[in-house]
């Protein structure tokens, strides 16, 4: 079976976001970065169907060179192939990074055939768009469900749970199909040293592409206003109990 | 005219829908249109309560799809209904709650329309004098950081971010309910793929997103056996035990439990915070509690920085103090 | 919260391992007012100590960074927050091997339990370890791993019992300064914190990584850069599992790959000092708030850290297949000369350095600036090697820190040679015949930041005529040359030129220059104008802080003459004590005078070539300033002022010159000389082999703070009147009779290893054992060890210098050297010269 992942490079802040001087960055000066977290377990879920198939697992990312990184860590936990659509680095809007995506998926389709399964992550860490799987699956005609914690491939069925109030939907999809997962599906394994090493030999096929500016366009990014709330100390240790049960009292809740 | 779509669940109209009608109510005013409603489902998608609930949070109008294929929820028949109703209705601006199937549907809408959309707004200015271009804040970051955008389209898809604004009825509530319309679709049968197939019910009662109260706990609980007075208070309060990514990292809790960025995002009446410094992580989920009291050993944390109250200590200690001391007032006479 | 403190005696910045057990320190050294203020929280604050391996090796070649080791190790002990864990230095290379010996003769010397092991021993230790790529292994059983930020919180919470206030989440903005006392001065009078003010009389600043930056708060340098340590925490792995410790297996570190395997629970911290040297300016390090971990533990960057895996996995096969959990960039800082930089800063007065300190010295360190705040000198050590007022301007800007950190940070696990000299930052400071020895072909060392010639190649042909040889082994021979051998017999037997120019010149001016000059050293400086006196410079404990000349220029002037290495810590010393009175004006004169030593049998004949004095003993005698004028051939006669003294042991002159007419008198001297035999010699002769012969004492190697002069043998038969720094415990050293050690010289008399070759001592603390090859340790705990080494070629002798009890300091007495962890006869010569004892060459 190949499955496809999509994921994307993020930085990965602190307790404080700042953001570059023109606003229209995160200043990533002193940061590292990562896979955002849906994705990472996106590439995990891909990797343990993958073992439980005998299958491939593709991972393809859109952004700077420097997103080979994730490339390599995809690959240092078990993805077979990583291919890089580059971008200049700067932030492409939701549709012109879909349309790019799709156009990648088509070539690398082209060339060897169709992916069972394309996994995305529900949405990325930072610009948060909600939509770029949806898009890329509705253009290749896949069927594509979000809010994925669980998947179960059964020959040529994906089943895939929801997570809901008190419970999780099914749904039932023949493949080739797509999921949108969130953190959660799995706990994403960390990478050995021996897969670190073998990562470096990752052949990364980057393909250059461009496609349509989207209508949506970054004014500026800012921290949001701090509401500065008057901690009130209850007290100390168990002691502070009755004020703490006034509280919740005064809340109608006792 | 503004459209909100209505999130309900099998005729049930949720939180994230009064939202969106009342966040929707302050955008049509700027407008300068009317806020209608729509409902997609099968059988009588506008169940009394649907009905009510949409008039009593202003929508002036009610239109329903009412389809055999969407006897659940499914995401591409949804949107292929919201797209056909877009179309037959033209409306200026389509809003839905910016919660996970809200989000989906207007993607899904947004995709097959090729059109933009903004999901997870917090403010939304609407082109001056009808046509051009929209400004909108929306979230990034989960709500660490805040986007300023323009948006340039004909009919804006939106949605407002989850507990951005807390759910109110209009004030006097409507004599009557809304005037209901039908909008017929026509929907592919291969639609069916991303209907709901089967559900699993877990649990019955307060879940983590509804709880009136939740108890939450940090890395400082120290181990699986560690939320057990964490339990018993939530169950004093009629509330659910909710964590921090740290502790669905080690392995303590199950990640449904995960209040956070990438978890759950959480409105109750008071989020009972212990053991959590406060990550901006874990604090995009809890920040739309209504109260939050932190116990925490360290008064520079996070958490208890943001606090409404807060108790200085172990929380091993103070939890079960808590706990008694509830227990001990019920008791009285 | 309590109330802001808005004063204190003394303000601590910083709360890592060092802070925490300064104000701990000092409480128990009575100081009760004390603030700890950090801009993190407790009891991690987001410095290096939160992300430490927290291990301590105990052996060190150095000796300040060993005992200081130890007696960190043992405070970690006391509080019973540490481990004994034991550690393994493995070896992949017989160069290591090599270096291992060495270890053991430094453990020998330290008196730390140590052991050499086959790589099956290392097997039954460990495992894991992969025995076909070792030869061996060093086996320390007091390896230690310790709870530092427990042992932090134990410390501060000692102090917040004794009045100390702590205020975390609390960053410092400002340090406040004013000028004086004296016109240059500046003293430190207040913190500002982001929660207000604090008045305070000391500061002292304790915040790692980001010491440099505060500092420059108050126009002052601690010359540090924040630099990646990176390390990866993998697992989890069974064999650890099982022990069900924190800490079952022995600490591994794979020298040759500079790399180091620490188990921490079920998993294996692998950590490198091998990758590029990655550096951050404290500006670029990320806030509390902003760092995705803490400030100190950077993004990972995986690149530099794959070649160590690859070597992590040669020698532990099991790392390889264990996940990679935890992996950063962590921070922690070197200096320039990989010292700490601790004591007073030289900028501003009663601002304090504790940092650069990592946490296998960090309570030990506390201990010795507590010390040194509270009794004027640490009691605990001599720790002139980490006095932070040994820099000079040019070691503080950042592109000499860098450079310098950059070069020996890959040497974290290196083997250095005792005599091992930099590559960067070269000719920072040359004299004025820098290039004439160039041509010369000059072998420079470098001493702090002043170039000095060591040994002459146009000086080979002397090699031949003395038939000297290379030294056998090549650790023996590097950094050394015959020429040096050879340049010594011709000095002896000729004349030599040595360049001096690296001299470190003040002087003392105004009425109150003598009284003053007085009051800093041992000997009486108010003599007649002229004259010179050779002094111990005292600690208050009345140990050695200097030993240097100082002259009696006029009525109201004397000048200094110090070593280059001290020169940094002599000029801060001077300027520190000076009245507060203006009686007394400093002015730094190095960079006016230059400094020639003509020394030999033929000296006066060459001298004599260039001028009318009288030469004779009578004209110039020993001691004495004699103001002159040479003709150089220039035309214009150039004015000299002749010191008659020798460090070298034979007649001649230090000749002061003006700098710029230094060139021309060098010329003139060597066209002279040439036929008296007269060469330009290099500094193995004057520091060493000339020196040695004379059983001359260096300061930093013979002499320290531990040591008083009786025991080095500078005492004279009385004391003067007037009070000096050290007086009272100079007299009472005095009062309690003989002195429990004496400074010898010792023979070496054979110099054959197990297999035959011949070896040499180097002067790298070599222990010096009784015949039954027992270490030798005094009442105080000092040990006896060799302080320097090196060559008597006129005596045919290796030579070796070294405190012993007195009842071993007899003539002829027979002991033993351990080298390279084989022991070598030798016999004590005396505590005297062995060459000329007389000192009929110099005075005739």
């Amino acid at each position: 079976m190949r499955v496809l992942c999509c994921v994307k490079r993020v930085p990965a802040p602190g307790a404080k976001i700042n953001v570059t001087a023109d606003g229209l960055a995160v200043d990533a000066a002193h940061l590292g970065f990562t896979t955002s977290p849906h994705e990472e377990c996106g590439v995990e879920e891909a990797v343990q169907i993958a073992e439980r198939t005998g299958g491939e697992v593709t991972v393809l990312t859109l952004g700077p060179a420097e997103a080979a990184e994730q490339l390599r860590y995809a690959a240092s936990v078990g993805a077979h192939l990583g291919v890089l659509v580059s971008t200049d680095g700067a932030a492409w809007d939701p549709q012109r990074t879909a349309r790019a995506l799709t156009a990648a998926i088509e070539s690398l389709e082209a060339g060897s055939g169709a992916f069972d399964l394309i996994l995305f992550g529900n949405e990325s860490a930072d610009s948060g768009g909600f939509q770029v799987g949806v898009r890329v699956a509705y253009a290749l005609g896949r069927p594509i469900v979000n809010g994925i914690k669980g998947i179960e491939v059964d020959g040529p069925v994906v089943r895939a749970r929801r997570e809901i109030d008190g419970g999780f939907e099914v749904y039932e999809m023949d493949l080739p199909a797509a999921l949108g997962v969130k953190e959660g599906i799995n706990l994403p394994r960390y990478p050995t040293m021996r897969g670190r090493l073998a990562s470096k030999k990752l052949e990364i096929t980057t393909l250059v592409l461009d496609a349509a500016g989207g209508d949506q366009a970054l004014v500026r990014l800012h921290r949001p206003t701090e509401t500065v709330s008057q901690t009130v100390i209850l007290g100390d240790g168990p002691d502070a109990a009755p004020a703490a049960v006034d509280v919740l009292e005064e809340l109608g809740l006792v | 005219m503004l459209l909100v779509v209505l999130e309900h669940d099998r005729g049930t109209l949720g939180e994230p829908a009064r939202e969106a009608l009342t966040f929707g109510r302050t955008l049509a005013a700027k407008m300068g249109v009317e806020m209608h409603a729509l409902a997609i489902g099968a059988g009588a998608p506008a169940t009394e309560q649907v009905a009510a609930a949409s008039g009593d949070h202003g929508a002036a109008r009610l239109y329903t799809v009412d389809h055999d294929l969407l006897s659940d929820f499914g995401p591409e028949a949804w949107g292929q209904s919201l797209v056909q109703v877009i179309n037959t209705l033209q409306p200026g601006a389509v809003l839905a709650c910016g919660s996970e199937r809200g989000n989906e549907v207007m993607a899904q809408a947004a995709a097959r329309l090729d059109w933009p959309f903004v999901a997870n707004c917090t403010d939304i200015i609407p082109p001056a004098g009808g046509g051009g271009q929209w400004s909108m804040t929306r979230i990034q970051w989960g709500g660490s950081l805040l986007e300023d955008a323009t948006l340039t389209t004909g009919t804006a898809l939106l949605t407002c971010g989850l507990h951005t604004v807390a759910s109110a009825p209009v004030e006097p509530a409507p004599v009557a309910p809304p005037e209901t319309q039908a909008v017929a679709v026509e929907l592919d049968a291969a639609l069916a793929r991303t209907v709901v197939k089967d559900r699993v019910v877990l649990e019955a009662g307060v879940t983590l997103p509804t709880a009136p109260v939740v108890v939450g706990g940090g890395r400082g609980v120290g181990s699986a056996e560690g939320f057990a007075p964490l339990e018993e208070l939530a169950e004093l309060l009629g509330g659910r035990v909710g964590c921090s990514r740290a502790v669905t990292n080690n392995g303590w809790r199950p990640h449904s439990d995960q209040v956070g960025q990438t978890g759950t995002r959480i409105a109750p009446e008071i989020y009972i915070a212990s053991g959590i410094s406060g990550a901006i992580q874990h604090w995009v989920g809890a920040m739309g509690s209504k109260h939050i009291l932190a116990i925490n050993i360290d008064p520079e944390a996070n958490m208890v920085v943001k606090a409404n109250w807060a108790v200085i200590g172990d929380l091993h200690q103070v939890i079960p103090a808590i706990s008694a001391e509830i227990r001990r007032r019920r008791d009285r006479p | 919260m309590s109330e802001f403190p808005a004063s204190a005696k003394c303000v601590v910045i910083g709360a890592g391992i060092v802070g925490n057990c300064l104000v701990g320190h000092l409480t128990k050294l009575g100081w009760n007012d004390l603030v700890l203020v950090d801009k993190g929280p407790l009891p991690n604050p987001g410095g290096s100590t939160g992300h430490a391996s927290n291990f301590i090796f105990p052996v060190d070649h150095n000796k300040e960074m060993c005992l200081l080791g130890v007696q960190s190790a043992n405070q970690y002990r006391d509080l019973d927050l540490s481990v004994d864990s034991g550690g393994i230095e493995v070896a992949r290379t017989p160069d290591r091997m090599d270096e291992l010996q060495r270890r053991m003769t430094s453990a020998t010397a330290w008196g730390v339990e140590a052991h050499l092991l086959t790589p099956a021993e290392v097997s039954e230790l460990v495992p894991f370890v992969n025995t076909d790529i070792i030869l061996g292994g060093f086996y320390c059983p007091t390896v230690s791993v310790v709870d530092s930020l427990e042992t932090g919180t134990v410390m501060r919470r000692l102090a917040v019992d004794n009045g100390c206030r702590v205020l975390a989440n609390t960053e410092v903005l400002d340090i406040c300064t004013e000028p004086g006392p004296n016109p240059g001065d500046h003293t430190v009078t207040a913190v500002v914190t982001g929660a207000g003010t604090i008045e305070t009389e000391y500061v002292v600043i304790a915040c790692g990584v980001w010491s440099n930056r505060l500092a420059n708060m108050a126009g002052a340098h601690i010359p540090l850069v924040p630099a990646v340590h990176q390390m990866a925490d993998v697992g989890p792995m069974d064999i650890l599992a099982q022990t069900g410790n924190e800490i079952g297996y022995p600490i591994v570190r794979d020298m040759d790959t500079f790399c180091y395997e620490r188990q921490t629970a079920g998993s294996m911290e692998v950590g490198s000092y091998a990758h590029r040297p990655i550096f951050h300016h404290p500006d670029d390090i990320p806030s509390n708030e902003e760092a995705a971990l803490s400030p100190t533990e950077m993004p990972f960057t995986p690149d530099d850290f794959d070649p160590q895996m690859e070597q992590a996995i040669e020698l532990m096969d099991m790392l390889g297949d264990a996940e990679i959990k935890y992996a950063i960039n962590g921070l922690l800082s070197l200096t320039p000369d990989a010292m700490p930089c601790l004591g007073e800063v030289p900028e501003v007065r009663n601002l304090w350095s504790a940092a650069a300190v990592w946490v296998k010295e960090g309570p030990g360190m506390a201990q010795v600036v507590a010390e040194w705040m509270t009794f004027g000198y640490p009691r605990v050590i001599d720790a002139h090697g980490a006095d932070i007022a040994r820099f000079y301007p040019e070691e503080r800007p950042d592109e000499h820190i860098w450079a310098r950190s950059a070069e020996h940070f890959n040497k974290t696990y290196g083997i250095v040679h005792p005599a091992e000299q930099w590559e960067s930052r070269r000719n920072l400071r040359v004299g004025p015949y820098f290039s004439r020895q160039e041509d010369l072909g000059a072998f420079f060392f470098q001493a702090r930041t002043w170039e000095r010639p060591q040994w002459f190649e146009s000086n080979a042909d002397l090699v031949e005529r003395y038939g000297l040889e290379e030294r056998e082994v090549e650790w023996d021979n590097r950094w050394w040359s015959p020429i040096t051998n050879a340049e010594h017999l011709n000095l002896r037997d000729n004349c030599g030129l040595v360049d001096l120019s690296a001299f470190q010149i003040y002087e003392l001016i105004g009425p109150g220059a003598v009284a003053y000059a007085d009051r800093l050293a041992v000997n009486r400086i108010d003599v007649g104008v002229g004259r010179s006196i050779y002094t111990p410079w005292l600690t208050p404990d009345g140990g050695f802080h200097s030993d240097l000349t100082m002259m009696r220029m006029a009525e109201d002037r004397v000048r200094i003459v110090t070593g280059v290495f001290d020169g940094g810590r002599d000029e801060f010393w001077t300027r520190r004590h000076m009245p507060a009175d203006g009686s007394v004006s400093f002015a730094n004169i190095t960079d006016e005078i230059t400094t020639l030593g003509l020394w030999g049998p033929n000296a006066p004949a060459v001298l004599g070539a260039l001028c009318d004095a009288d030469l004779s003993q009578a004209g110039s005698p020993y001691g004495s300033l004699v103001d002159v004028e040479l003709d150089c051939g220039t035309g214009r006669p150039v004015a000299a002022t002749l010191f008659r003294i020798s460090y070298v042991g034979d007649t001649g002159w230090e000749i002061y010159l003006r700098w710029d007419d230094g060139p021309a008198v060098w010329d003139a001297l060597m066209r002279v000389g040439a036929d008296y035999g007269l060469r330009p010699t290099g500094g193995g002769v004057y520091g060493t082999s000339g020196r040695l012969e004379k059983g001359y004492r260096l300061m930093g190697a013979e002499l320290e703070s531990e040591y008083n002069p009786l025991e080095a043998g500078l005492a004279r038969p009385r004391v003067k009147a007037a009070d000096f720094i050290g007086k009272e415990a100079y007299l009472a050293a005095r009062e309690a009779g003989d002195p429990e050690v004496r400074m010898c010289v010792l023979t070496v008399e054979d110099l054959h290893d197990a297999r035959g070759r011949k070896r040499y001592m180097q002067g790298g603390n070599e222990p010096i054992l009784t015949g039954d090859g027992e270490r030798i340790v005094d009442s105080h705990g000092r040990v006896s060890r060799v302080t320097t080494a090196g060559p008597g070629p006129s005596v045919g002798k290796h030579l070796l210098m070294g405190y012993l009890p007195s009842e071993m300091a007899a003539p002829g007495t027979e002991l033993q050297v351990m080298y390279m962890n084989e022991l070598f006869p030798v016999r004590v010569a005396g505590t005297g010269a062995v060459f000329d004892p007389d000192d009929s060459r110099m005075k005739s």
